[in-house]
């Protein structure tokens, strides 16, 4: 499988405040790759700062940001725009607010076909119609003509994915589009998801602060904290054998029925995530980690623990329970 | 709109305290009588200008008037009208504004309608009809203006009422056995204060534009009173050959009212911009 | 939609019998009508005389009533000064005022919303800052001096427009002008504040993500929302720009119905005035309910169900 999208040594900034310090991660064709993390960690902004959507005062900075062999780094706004909603796509957190309330479901998605393709507004509303039905929707004929306002939140979201899907994109960028969803609503999202990943290969890049959705439909997860990558690998391997105490501290975090005993605390990890000001250096971790020493103070080195297991951190678990 | 710089508020600020302190020294140190007439000595140009003297700074009107004296006796009388208007249609507006808020219900559905009401009203027109068929004074036009300005003091009152309204230090406030009246007085009034405030300054602008309006139609404030419309309505007549006759005055009328109007939004800068739309 | 519209003109209907209530008040304000319109100098026996023929020694609820059932049907009586039907002299001028309240609305949308577009592109620039500068300035101009002003330089010193009377479209230029200005700095800052908030709202973040180019993003999707209470407040100001079109006639000896209002007033001539007020109040609520309707018309989700 050939990676579709390469990234690394992404940095964003905003102002004075550094919401990217280093991002790091590749997905590849028919992969989830999920970024995980809590609010704030920076990864919302990473998945702007891909398609370059970042707001007026947001800063990108790269060494390498490579899109199925092209590098988009330097891209401009016009190159972008050919590739947005093209081959690459992207789904937002609020379906409530994502859709313009002044036009018909129907006319956003021929909108994005036609801007792409030259097809006519019949050919571009049976795409829209067969991609509607495949996503789940019913009547897809008189969603046609619907307005955003009379459909429920499951329904927009799976607009968002039809329309996100009109011109086949090769890759397709997901920022928590489960958040705002009931939790059944978020089963019937991420199998279709699923099953749109198998059916036309898609790499999809799923932006996420839950763990279990992690766990359900990852194929590779890349860990969040205060803007950077702190470790990543293949699902199986992370959850199997967490190396970041950071990482440990999240899956421990979630109570597991059966695990866990009557009268014993929850897990958590003590401690909020700090905001990044430039010049920061060594691990933004050490001020909440149980393991951390001077040496945590300098530049820390990514460690692999094992193929595609990287960590960033210079006390790393090695095996359950031991510390290096 | 939020951007004008500091700058502009300070600016807005020195134009009205220039103005106030015009206002209330300047009739006595110009040496002129604002209502002396002296028929020898009609429509002097003002001093930058040829034939004009040292005499009479701003030169004299067509009834031979010193026209600074005039002028700065012009200013007590716009700002006069303007803070009394001010006085009255905010007591109106606020009162009807937070009763509405306050109560909700059918009397705010009664205070809603009563806005509409006002909102209909062609103000100039009204104001003119009332003054014609009474006679112009001083008070009157307070009276009218008073009468007519206050629905947006009762908007706004209203809005930001309803907004406390449901804050929990004012549900406390019923809790521990406040009266309504003291609520009112107590939580809700100094907390729209800041807004109020804000409208006060736009109104008293508006009051002073107004009073101009009907004073430069002959139905303002009356003769011999020297207030800027009415100046620029008797220099009309000569305004193609002495156009500083209502240049002048029009220029005072305007800077004055830019100024109030940039002190109004800075202070709205400062309080915040909650828009109450 | 059906309901919202009938209950909306139910209550501009009841605002207009307010109105038309405030209005009969206002003429009876300065006491005995009857020695008003007799005038200085004449006998009891001159205002005896007056008050039968003008129906004034009636109950004033029967006038009241009288003068409302005949103005529901268009008969507002017959003018004091003109001797004529004050209906007729109203219909007369009216054509007059609304083409100086369209001109004006028009001039005044041409202006504010490409200003308040490129304010809410360009926030916080240098061309943000001139719009603003110049909405304050016109906020602070007094509309009658803005005339004059115009009258000299445009009309003496230029000699391109007349300065007054109502010949050609020529004379609907500065009047026009100065009319506008009332309206724009309220128009200008609407469409700024509707545009940026458009413009960082989340469909418009969707937009981009598209690939949409950046005029079909400005045009097409924000600015189609961002019109919509601009369009409902323009009727609203149309409606004030009637009501205001008294100073502005006057000074350009335009004869609209505002003019026709101030020889009234002077006059003394009360069935006008009345009328007149309840005229250009009416026509105020009739376009403040137009501009309900319009905002429902745009914006589907008040279409509703």
């Amino acid at each position: 499988m050939s990676a579709i999208l390469e990234v690394e040594g992404l940095a964003v900034r905003f102002g004075p405040t550094q919401a990217v310090r280093h991002a790091h991660f590749t997905v590849h064709q028919g992969e989830t790759h999920c970024i995980v993390g809590e609010s704030g960690c920076g990864k919302s902004v990473t998945s702007l700062a891909i398609m370059n959507l970042l707001a007026r005062n947001g800063h990108r900075q790269a060494q390498k940001i490579v899109f199925a062999g092209e590098d988009i780094q330097a891209y401009s706004d016009r190159q972008m725009e050919e590739i947005r909603g093209n081959r690459m796509a992207m789904i937002f957190q609020e379906p409530m607010t994502s859709l313009n309330p002044s036009y018909t479901i129907g006319s956003q998605l021929t909108e994005v076909l036609r801007r792409h393709r030259s097809v006519s507004q019949a050919e571009a509303e049976a795409r829209a119609m067969a991609l509607m039905a495949r996503v789940g929707i019913t009547a897809p004929a008189m969603r046609l003509r619907q307005y955003p306002h009379q459909l429920s939140g499951g329904l927009r979201q799976r607009v968002m994915i039809a329309m996100a899907l009109m011109c086949e994109p090769e890759l397709l960028i997901a920022d928590e589009p489960t958040t705002a969803l009931d939790v059944t609503v978020q089963a019937q999202i991420l199998r279709l998801l699923a099953e749109l990943k198998q059916e036309l290969g898609l790499g999809i890049l799923l932006i996420t602060h839950d763990l279990g959705i992690v766990a359900r439909v990852a194929d590779h997860v890349s860990v969040m904290y205060a803007g950077e990558v702190i470790e990543s690998g293949r699902t199986a391997d992370l959850f199997a054998r967490p190396a970041h105490p950071y990482t440990r501290g999240l899956m421990d975090c979630v109570p597991v029925p059966g695990k866990i005993k009557a009268g014993e605390p929850l897990g958590s990890i003590p401690g909020t995530v700090p905001v990044m000001k430039d010049g920061f250096q060594g691990c933004a971790f050490r001020f909440r980690c149980a393991s951390a020493t001077d040496a945590c103070t300098r530049d820390v080195p990514r460690h692999e623990i094992s193929a595609h297991h990287h960590v960033l951190c210079h006390h790393p678990v090695t095996d359950k329970g031991s510390r290096a | 709109m939020p951007r004008l710089t500091q700058a502009s508020f300070v600016i807005g600020l020195g134009i009205v305290g220039v103005v106030l302190i015009a206002a209330l020294f300047g009739p006595w140190l110009s040496g002129h009588d604002a209502f002396a007439q002296d028929l020898n000595a009609r429509l002097i140009p003002p001093v930058w200008m040829e034939g004009g003297s040292t005499k009479h700074l701003l030169g004299t009107d067509q009834l031979g008037r010193d026209y600074l004296t005039r002028l700065l006796y012009g200013a007590r009388i716009s700002l006069f009208i303007g803070v009394l208007t001010v006085i009255t249609s905010g007591v109106i507006g606020t009162s009807l504004g937070v009763l509405g808020g306050f109560y909700g219900g059918r009397i705010d559905d009664a205070v809603l309608f009563l806005i509409t009401c006002r909102l209909s009203i062609p103000v100039v027109l009204v104001a003119l009809a009332v003054v014609g068929l009474i006679g112009s004074s001083l008070t009157l036009v307070v009276a009218t203006l008073g009468l007519l300005l206050w629905d947006r003091f009762a908007v706004v009152a209203r809005a930001t009422t309803m907004q406390i309204r449901s804050l929990d230090y004012v549900n406390a406030a019923w809790c521990s056995g406040s009266s309504p009246l003291a609520i009112m007085r107590d939580e809700i009034l100094p907390n729209i204060a800041s807004h109020l405030m804000v409208v006060c300054t736009l109104e008293i602008a508006l009051a002073i534009l107004l009073e101009a309006s009907l004073s430069f139609l002959g139905l303002g404030v009356p003769p011999p009173l020297p207030s800027w419309g009415l100046m620029i309505a008797e220099g009309k007549d000569y305004m193609f050959f002495s156009a500083w006759v209502i240049m002048i005055p029009g220029l005072a009328l305007f800077t004055l009212v830019l100024g109030i109007n940039l002190v109004g939004d800075g202070l709205r800068r400062a309080f915040g911009t909650q828009v109450i739309k | 939609m059906i309901t919202f519209i009938l209950r909306r003109t139910c209550l501009a209907l009841v605002v207009v019998l307010t109105v038309m209530t405030l209005a009969f008040v206002l003429t009876r304000l300065s006491g005995d009508l009857a020695i008003s319109i007799a005038g200085p100098g004449s006998t009891q026996a001159d205002v005896e005389v007056i008050r039968k023929a003008y129906g004034l020694d009636r109950p004033v609820l029967v006038q009241f009533y009288d003068w409302t059932r005949l103005a529901l049907t268009g008969d507002f009586g017959s003018s004091f000064f003109f001797k004529d039907k004050v209906a007729t002299l109203i219909a007369q001028r009216m054509p007059v005022t609304l083409s100086l309240g369209f001109v004006g609305l028009a001039l005044a949308l041409s202006i504010s919303l490409p200003l308040g577009i490129l304010s809410a592109l360009y926030e916080n620039t240098w061309i943000d800052r001139t719009a603003t500068m110049l909405a304050m300035i016109g906020q602070a101009m007094p509309s009658f001096w803005l005339g004059l002003l115009l009258m000299i330089v445009f009309g003496l010193q230029l000699g391109w427009l007349p300065i007054s009377g109502t010949g050609s479209w020529e004379h609907y230029v500065m009047p026009g002008i100065v009319l506008a200005f009332t309206a724009i700095p309220a128009l200008t800052r609407l469409m700024r504040s509707g545009m940026i908030d458009a413009l960082s709202s989340d469909y418009i973040r969707t937009a981009r993500a598209k690939g949409l180019s950046r005029s079909s993003i400005i045009f097409k999707h924000a600015l189609r929302n961002a019109a919509i209470p601009v369009v409902s407040i323009a009727a609203v100001q149309l409606g004030f720009m009637l009501g205001g079109s008294i100073v502005i006639e006057t000074v350009f000896a335009l004869h609209g119905v505002g003019y026709l209002a101030w020889e009234s007033i002077s006059k003394n001539d009360f069935p006008v005035v009345q009328a007149v007020v309840l005229v250009l109040a009416s026509l105020y609520i009739g376009l403040t309910l137009v501009s309900d309707i319009l905002n429902a018309l745009l914006d589907p989700r008040l279409r509703g169900a």
